[in-house]
């Protein structure tokens, strides 16, 4: 957990792409829930923070 | 080549031409390689995609071709977003999404599970499980509508052997209890060899002298399986599932033959409901928009895909 964080604190690619992917994931389950409106409502912007992370962290350094 | 051959192909090439080519760079050719597939590729994918975000800020309707075009903003998005219709799609989208991977990944493995273990006849069993695979979507949704028919179809007499029903006591692609089960049941059929596929490969990848070791150990076969098995194709099995949850995302040709969204709209997945959006009601802006969402879900997807794929290229 803390070379995680650690890993975070030094932009390093590894524990950020987990964050986009988890943000990713997180999006998409809200999009298709059949829980809540306001999941599905936000669940496009989650998805596309997720995205946008991924593209720019993926350039980080390992 | 040989050294003589270059040097025949060297003295035809027309002086002029020749003088041009020297005077060139190595980058400068590179660049004139590949510009051809570079224009390709921006006329095809890169303009339609700016476009079409340029268009889901707008009401733009392409049937009406001289219409004043207005910029609404996020008015798109938000109608999309807060709709409840467009929900259900989701609903019944992610309801065929999650049934189709739970039974692929669960048949698929069992049965490459089972093809691993060298009996005689291997070889044909695999052919003859992969296919369905081979198929066109188009000419299997034809088909198993005929298979799902009350009167005639042998689906029904296969469940009424089963079950004592009669047989044309129910309608699979006529019931709104049944139809997304139909539609689950089809691309089961089609693509648990794929993931089945992937799996061998899974399975096949693992050396043996791990489960020598295991035995040395004297761990069960249960134990084995749980702890050198799984772990070991999980990768594999994640490719899997992410390749038919961004294939099946975007399912359309399938469904579209079989049920057309119907009965009502319980099996209207997101892609036939933007294909209406967009050329039925003609409503381009809001489809545009539309598209955008779906586009910017499956490539979310698609990153964490090549992601598990890299590491399953790492192993």
């Amino acid at each position: 957990m803390t070379k995680f964080f650690s890993g975070l604190m030094r932009l390093r690619r590894g524990p950020w792409e987990m964050v986009a992917t988890i943000l990713i994931a997180v999006g998409v389950f809200m999009l298709m829930q059949p829980f809540v409106l306001w999941a599905f409502t936000y669940s496009f912007i989650v998805t596309l923070i997720g995205t946008v992370m991924f593209i720019i962290v993926s350039h980080f350094p390992e | 080549m040989s050294d003589r051959t270059i040097d025949r192909v060297a003295q035809a090439t027309p002086v002029r031409v020749a003088r041009k080519i020297r005077g060139l760079s190595d980058r400068a050719i590179a660049w004139i390689f590949i510009s051809p597939t570079i224009f390709l590729l921006l006329a095809i994918n890169i303009f339609p995609l700016i476009w079409t975000i340029q268009l889901s800020f707008t009401n733009y309707k392409a049937n009406r071709i001289g219409r004043e075009v207005k910029d609404v903003g996020l008015r798109n998005y938000e109608r999309i977003l807060t709709d409840t219709d467009t929900w259900l799609n989701m609903q019944a989208t992610a309801h065929f999404l999650f049934w189709t991977i739970f039974f692929q990944v669960l048949i698929g493995f069992t049965l490459a599970w089972l093809i691993n273990k060298k009996f005689k006849g291997n070889d044909l069993w695999t052919t003859i499980i992969v296919l369905p695979m081979m198929l066109s979507p188009a000419v299997v949704g034809n088909f198993w509508k005929f298979l799902y028919q009350p009167q005639i179809g042998l689906f029904n007499y296969i469940v009424s052997w089963f079950t004592g029903k009669e047989p044309s006591s129910f309608e699979m692609l006529g019931s709104v209890t049944l139809a997304p089960w139909a539609i689950v049941i089809v691309d089961t059929w089609m693509w648990t060899p794929f993931v089945m596929l992937i799996c061998l490969a899974g399975l096949r990848s693992i050396p043996d002298y791990i489960y020598e070791a295991a035995e040395i150990d004297r761990a069960s076969k249960l134990r084995q399986f749980f702890t050198i098995t799984i772990p070991m194709v999980l990768p594999f099995l994640m490719l899997a599932v992410l390749f038919r949850g961004i294939e099946n995302f975007k399912m359309f040709d399938l469904v579209v033959q079989l049920t057309g969204g119907g009965p009502g709209s319980v099996t209207e997945l997101t892609s036939i409901n933007l294909k209406r959006e967009a050329f039925e009601k003609w409503r381009t802006g809001y489809a545009s928009a539309y598209a955008i969402i779906l586009f910017v879900t499956v490539f979310g997807l698609a990153s964490i895909y090549v992601k598990a794929l890299n590491k399953v290229k790492q192993r």
